[in-house]
């Protein structure tokens, strides 16, 4: 190991320290962004080095820095322009996007590594040459790990940005479908681990779990591809440490392996909080979101609707009001109009809070951006243990498309929902929900708050009933 | 099982240990920017595109390793960027003059 390469791999082991300290540093919202800058630091450092290492060890002829440059210059500018455009509602399904390719690029260099070897045995036809198991086995893993996540995150990403129905789509005999790529899968895999070089076997194995990736999430309704995200996150994660292992650097081993770990994390809490488990949900078929509309209300009590004229006046003589906004809020793009509402009530000097369920929105904290893409003050958003107490002392509690998570029914035993934190909205003197129709939510159960007597139904679309609340309100 | 592997194999243990230490601890609010964040850290993926790229000779490994290094640092650049867009808005604004105001007079 010479001067340069001891440097180098100090880069990478400042890289690696700093994706430790960065992700400790997104802890709070005051040192999240500087964590954010100081991983992306390490990530320059780390790349960096790399090409000095190239430069003075590489022997690389012009045609490979020409690769770099050429992909460097094309990857980074489609991500920054992607990255910079992007609507905050539709940044999901750009997080799903760079997860993919991400997960493509893991793949991509398990099968150049495989070719480069089986290029070796051709050359020297005569003598059997077998890859030894501690190749062989994070190659295989890599390839089926990065295709699962390769084109299963272009399924999530296209579910979100409504390229693809968000229903879940059930394929007539797909789960046998499933079942034989499994065993595809799993037969080749063997079949390479006995150290054979077969270079048709690996394709067949890729083709498998390109095909898995599809098959696996096409049936998960849309409301549940967070959940889907976070797990394909941590599959790259895990791809990019085998990807490390292939070509033994330690860099990649460790920063794949954390983004694995935490991603497995996240997806356990975002599960965990809609009272799902991660098997439930990748099990799929269930979790339709928007796409059930039209179930009536089966629970007992009737429900009443209610004008805008009525809720602007409740609003605007009250001395509090918790807005509670959910995933409909999100898809209709009402943030704007929730702030607006929220600023010509505080004009008239009520107080107005936020109340933000963890899995509000699209994501856990998805609320949180989308509000504060909207201006909405950081101090007005409370977290579900804060505000449930204030429930009691608020005027009204308005719901904007949130369902699920107001549901009262969550504290009984026996139902979808049972055990789900709630947030205690039924405690309100007066409660208002806007909303399309009486659809229920993605547990699939009626909403025992909305027959309430104390709830009133303002059945319009988030953004639309919005306005005509903002409307009302400043006629009054 | 030779050294090098076993070395490995410490840190992949033990950084699959540290990720669980570290993500335990973020509150809800801040886990779409923390998802964005620690999906950009595994474009650390292009250090190892790039070292394929360079020592790419016949053209299928050429173009293999060029659509590598295109994915990853797409993952990085966009990684890094977009999470920086969502972590913006979560600092503090410089206490904006209209909202504030009307709520302490009516506190009054």
């Amino acid at each position: 190991m010479d001067g340069i390469e001891i440097l180098v791999r100090i880069a990478w082991l400042l890289g690696a320290a700093s994706f430790v300290i960065g992700l400790m540093r997104m802890n709070s919202p005051a040192t999240a962004r500087n964590g954010n800058l100081l991983s992306a630091g390490g990530m320059a450092v780390a790349i960096g080095g790399t090409a000095v290492l190239l430069a003075f060890n590489g022997n690389v002829a012009p045609t490979g820095w020409i690769i770099i440059a050429v992909g460097i210059a094309v990857g980074g500018g489609a991500g920054l322009y992607t990255a910079r455009t992007v609507k905050m509602t539709a940044m999901p399904q750009l997080v799903s996007l760079f997860n993919a390719v991400g997960g493509g690029a893991a793949a991509l260099i398990a099968i150049d590594d495989y070719l480069r070897l089986s290029s070796l045995v051709n050359a020297m036809t005569y003598v059997p040459v077998t890859i030894p198991l501690q190749i062989s086995i994070p190659t295989v893993l890599d390839i089926v790990i990065g295709g699962i996540t390769f084109t299963g995150s272009l399924i999530a990403s296209g579910k979100l940005m409504g390229l693809i129905s968000g229903k879940p789509i059930m394929v007539p005999g797909g789960r046998l479908i499933t079942i034989a790529i499994v065993l595809v899968a799993a037969a080749g895999s063997l079949y390479l681990w006995t150290g054979v070089i077969s270079v048709p076997v690996m394709f067949l194995i890729l083709a498998a779990a390109l095909v898995f990736g599809v098959t696996m999430v096409l049936p998960i309704g849309g409301a549940d591809m967070p959940v889907v995200i976070s797990l394909l996150n941590s599959f790259t994660g895990t791809a990019v440490a085998m990807a490390g292992f292939v070509i033994g650097n330690d860099v990649l081993i460790i920063a794949g392996a954390l983004v694995g770990a935490s991603g497995a994390i996240l997806t356990k809490l975002m599960a965990d909080a809609m009272n799902r488990s991660v098997l439930n949900i990748m099990i799929g078929g269930f979790g339709g979101g928007e796409g059930t509309v039209g179930a009536m209300t089966g629970a007992g009590g009737s429900v009443r609707a209610i004008g805008a004229d009525d809720v602007a006046i409740q609003l605007a003589y009250a001395s509090s009001v918790i807005i509670v906004p959910g995933y409909g809020l999100a898809v209709a793009q009402a943030q704007h109009g929730v702030r607006e509402l929220a600023e010509l009530l505080e004009a008239r000097g009520v107080d107005v809070k936020y109340a933000i369920h963890p899995v509000a929105g699209r994501m856990p904290g998805h609320m949180n951006v989308l509000l504060a893409e909207a201006n909405v003050p950081y101090p007005q958003l409370k977290e579900m243990d804060d505000i449930n107490p204030e429930f009691d002392r608020c005027d009204v509690a308005l719901v904007v498309g949130a369902n699920d998570v107001t549901n009262p029914a969550a504290r009984r035993p026996g139902n979808p929902v049972s055990g789900m934190p709630i947030l205690d909205v039924d405690h309100a003197k007066s409660i208002v929900v806007i909303k399309r129709s009486m659809g229920r939510g993605y547990a699939g159960i009626d909403n025992e708050l909305y027959a309430n007597p104390k709830t009133g139904m303002l059945f319009a679309d988030a953004k639309a009933g919005l306005a005509s609340l903002v409307t009302a309100v400043k006629a009054l | 099982m030779n050294a090098e592997l076993l070395a490995a194999l410490t840190v992949f243990v033990l950084a699959i240990l540290c990720g669980f230490a570290v993500i335990s601890k973020v509150p809800a609010t801040l886990h779409t920017p923390l998802m964005s964040g620690a999906n950009s850290i595994h474009g650390i993926v292009l250090v190892g595109s790039m070292l394929i790229a360079a020592s790419a000779t016949d053209l299928l490994s050429q173009i293999l390793s060029l659509v590598a290094v295109a994915f990853a640092t797409m993952n990085v650049v966009g990684g890094y960027v977009v999470t920086d867009r969502m972590l913006q808005m979560f600092k503090k604004k410089p206490a904006p003059s209209a909202p504030p105001a009307p709520s302490e007079k009516a506190g009054a």
